[in-house]
């Protein structure tokens, strides 16, 4: 086992390291950098003005030792520029314009804790990040509390009477909501439950049973800070929704399975009651297999979320990725890929161990 | 002239359909929950020794809920027939169901005519033996055939998809258009959208674009995941190692960070995208090629002419879909020539390709896996044995031995994934990346509208409602052949 997880580690930081630099590679491809440059210099900017100031903040430097730079075995760029009165100028990737020569540190990387500032918001990568994460955090949070047990319930309650009027409702239910992306129920929901004009919110406003213009609402900005039921549950609605469905539909196969095992029809026979078999006997051994699904499903979930969060104005981790790719911000970009490579990643990591750990019967070869 | 209403002069019948329906989900609703606590039926053993229920209550439920369930669908047919039939005069559903015939016939015809002959059509005939596949397949019809109606006969849809209208703008479902002409259709059926375009043509020309990309990048993706996850099942060793690290690498890209890295104009002015359909679009080229040479290659008198003609077409288009205006890349610093413009007979438009290079590369990884699995599983049959032992080569093995043998589970994955690409396609949309913004594809309109969803939502619901339909029709589709195909 220990050498296992070791190897398994080992790998993770290969595919790491790879997809950083992919990631890296993509972003400093000329034409994203003269996007940069005239984004953050200014839109009329000429040819050779878009050079200088590439090249003044170490853009041009070759691909290799620029990711070096990032990572922290390189040191950092250096320039030295003679202005108009004269002044020489030092400005530099690791230290501020205006420090005195012997306070610069040469390697500001990765390795050294030092994650980069974002060109859009101009500020440390690393504590951006962590606010987004956290947010993020407290969205994923409320999504599986409200997602494992809905596919839990309606997977267990589908496949313990496989066949029956109650199985094929559930099971369409959960193909329904596998089949129904994000940008599909959130739009749907929206306009059933936060539009003031359609939907559900005219009539309740009318009878009188509620005292605002909309049942719920249909943007989740204020959720950042004060998450309330009404601003926050038609993002954590529409999430589970489209994640439920496959786990619920994992559920129900392995309980089918587990109903037809021998020892539940002997249970049977010996004249244990059906709610007895299910509860006592059934239910256990139907439950390992969903949680490796639900584990393979958290990166799924990161990718509804950078769509939910978009859709509802939400200020998290995929609101970030979707402003930090479109405005190319290089090092804002590389900080969000690591995180969501690590959360694949580890999340592949804990399902595979625990499907070990909760199974006897397979052993790791 | 009057705006339509819903259902026109049909309106008297929405009583009995609303009251059918409300009954029927009652009745379901009530029946499974008693089924939830309710003890089994009593049983009684007759003298000849069979057994006997009563029907009581639960039998009587159980046909009330039928007769509810038929007359749902009874009316919902009597809404189409009539709609059909009387066209507007029938309000803006009849307005459609005119629209939509030759949809309807195209489909009658196809079913009646699989139905009749369900029992030599193999796994597509069994399909009619399931409900559900029925169900699915015949969403998935609908929107295959409404499309390309509506994209290539230009049949289906009232008004051109990009010109606006004077006075249209966010105009609600069937309002009359101002001024129309009199060989032009009177109606927004779906009313306008921000731009005063006709919401209900640039939904079915939306079909078009999904139903053309969806199943086409879908089948490169198999091609590309098919001849690389077979060696790398079959062989193992250091090719699997490689290509399962590459596919995991892949995978491991959230699939939306990897969008805005391959599909913004940045990344289409560096060529990129043009390298990488020179690399996928050859998989198919290399697939057929090796399928034909591995089955003949002892016969060459029917291998070699066979081969130049098959290979000679593939190549042929293979340059075509490649190269554009006689270049297979041409950037502001360099150009690699292509075919040039008279061999040229489809040049791809760049944010197609953009899109479908990126859709196929998400894909395949995934297809990768899956064959990969099933070749490991398979190559430990006794048929392979059996071939190795005959002396049989490797590729013959694995194509005309293992992948026969993989093709259920290889049909069923297939139809998720034309959903999942559709999905894919959406996504994409709903970010405005790829397609222009005035493109009629769903997931671009679910982004344009999408600002104004408080306000107006008619622009809005038609193309989610359809791609949820889409999707769901591939689901159930894949649910039924699944189930058909375990059946043996």
């Amino acid at each position: 086992m220990g050498t296992f997880i070791l190897r398994r580690l080992g790998q993770m930081l290969l595919t790491a390291i790879c997809l950083t630099f992919i990631v890296f590679f993509m972003t400093n491809l000329l034409p994203n950098l003269e996007k940069l440059a005239k984004t953050q210099g200014n839109f009329r900017m000429s040819e050779e003005a878009v050079t200088s100031w590439l090249g003044d903040r170490g853009y041009l430097a070759p691909l290799p030792y620029k990711f070096g730079q990032w990572v922290g075995v390189v040191p950092g760029w250096v320039t030295e520029k003679i202005d108009d009165d004269g002044v020489t100028k030092v400005t530099g990737r690791c230290f501020l314009p205006n420090t005195h020569t012997q306070d610069r540190s040469r390697f500001c990387g990765v390795l050294q804790g030092h994650w980069g500032t974002s060109t859009v918001f101009k500020t440390n990568v690393d504590g951006l990040v962590a606010k987004r994460l956290a947010a993020t955090g407290k969205l994923m949070g409320f999504v599986l509390l409200l997602m494992v047990p809905m596919a839990l319930i309606v997977g267990v309650l589908a496949g313990m009477r496989e066949g029956s009027k109650l199985d094929r409702t559930l099971s369409t239910f959960s193909i329904a909501s596998t089949a129904t992306p994000e940008y599909v129920s959130g739009v749907i929901f929206i306009a059933l439950f936060a539009s003031s004009k359609f939907g559900i919110s005219p009539l309740l406003a009318e009878w009188g049973w509620i005292d605002t213009k909309t049942l719920l609402l249909g943007s989740a900005k204020q959720a950042v800070e004060d998450a309330t039921f009404r601003n926050f549950f038609l993002p954590v609605l529409t999430i589970s929704l489209y994640g439920m469905g496959y786990i619920a539909r994992m559920t129900r196969a392995s309980m089918a399975e587990v109903m037809t095992a021998q020892y539940v029809r002997t249970a049977r026979l010996k004249g244990v009651s059906f709610r007895n078999v299910v509860m006592k006997h059934a239910l256990r051994n139907a439950l390992i297999a969903p949680f490796t699904v639900i584990m393979l499903q958290v990166p799924w979930l990161l990718n509804g979320v950078v769509i939910v969060e978009t859709l509802f104005a939400y200020d998290g981790f995929g609101r970030l990725l979707v402003q930090a790719a479109s405005n190319n911000d290089i090092e804002l970009l590389m900080a969000v890929s690591v995180v969501s490579v690590i959360v694949v990643l580890v999340t592949q990591l804990i399902s595979d161990v625990g499907y070990v750990f909760l199974n006897p019967r397979i052993r790791i070869s | 002239m009057e705006p339509l209403t819903w259902t026109g002069s049909l309106s008297f019948l929405n009583l009995f359909f609303a009251l059918a329906v409300g009954v029927f989900t009652i009745m379901l609703v009530g029946q499974i929950l008693t089924s939830l606590f309710a003890s089994e039926q009593p049983t009684s053993i007759r003298s000849d020794g069979t057994i006997a229920t009563s029907a009581g209550i639960g039998g009587l439920a159980n046909f009330a809920l039928k007769v509810t369930f038929i007359a749902v669908i009874a009316l919902s047919a009597v809404y189409l027939l009539a709609g059909v039939v009387m066209g507007t005069n029938a309000g803006i559903f009849g307005g459609i169901a005119q629209r939509l015939t030759p949809v309807w016939i195209g489909m009658l015809v196809i079913f009646v005519v699989s139905i009749k002959l369900k029992r030599s059509l193999g796994l597509y005939g069994k399909l009619f033996d399931s409900t559900v596949g029925m169900i699915g397949f015949a969403l998935v019809l609908f929107w295959v055939l409404a499309g390309v109606m509506a994209g290539v006969f230009d049949l289906i849809v009232t008004h051109d998809s990009l010109s606006q209208a004077s006075g249209m703008k966010n105009k609600l479902p069937g309002t009359p258009l101002r001024g129309a002409e009199d060989g032009e259709f009177q109606w927004y059926l779906l009313g306008g959208d921000n731009l005063a375009r006709d919401v209900f043509s640039r939904l079915f020309k939306g079909a078009w674009t999904v139903v053309l990309i969806a199943p086409f990048a879908t089948i490169f993706a198999f091609m590309v995941g098919i001849t690389l996850g077979l060696p790398a099942g079959y062989y193992g060793g250091r090719l699997d190692t490689f290509l399962s690290f590459a596919a995991n690498l892949i995978l491991a890209f959230p699939v939306i960070l990897l969008f805005y890295l391959l599909v913004t104009p940045e990344i289409v002015a560096t060529g990129i995208p043009n390298y990488m359909a020179a690399v996928l679009f050859i998989f198919p080229v290399v697939f057929f090629g090796i399928l034909l040479n591995s089955r003949y290659h002892t016969q060459p008198a029917i291998r070699t002419p066979l081969l130049i003609v098959v290979l000679g077409a593939l190549v042929w288009v293979y340059l075509a879909l490649i190269s554009n205006e006689g270049y297979i890349i041409s950037t502001k610093e360099y150009s690699i020539l292509g075919l040039p413009q008279i061999l040229d007979f489809y040049d791809m438009d760049p944010s197609i390709l953009v899109v479908f290079v990126s859709v196929v590369f998400v894909n395949a990884p995934t297809v990768f896996r899956i064959v990969r699995g099933l070749a490991l599983d398979i190559k430990t049959r006794d048929y392979v044995a059996a071939a190795q032992t005959r002396g049989e080569g490797p590729w013959y093995i694995m194509l005309w031995e293992i992948l026969p043998n993989a093709r259920g589970p290889l049909i069923v994955d297939f139809c998720l994934r034309i959903g999942y690409t559709t999905i894919l396609l959406g996504t994409l949309g709903f970010f405005g990346l790829g397609l222009e913004s005035e493109s009629p594809d769903w997931g671009t309109t679910i982004n344009t509208g999408r600002t104004l969803i408080r306000a107006y939502i008619h622009p809005l619901l038609p193309p989610a409602v359809s791609l949820l339909t889409l999707v769901l029709g591939l689901n159930l589709l894949a649910d039924g052949l699944r189930e058909e195909s375990l059946r043996d």
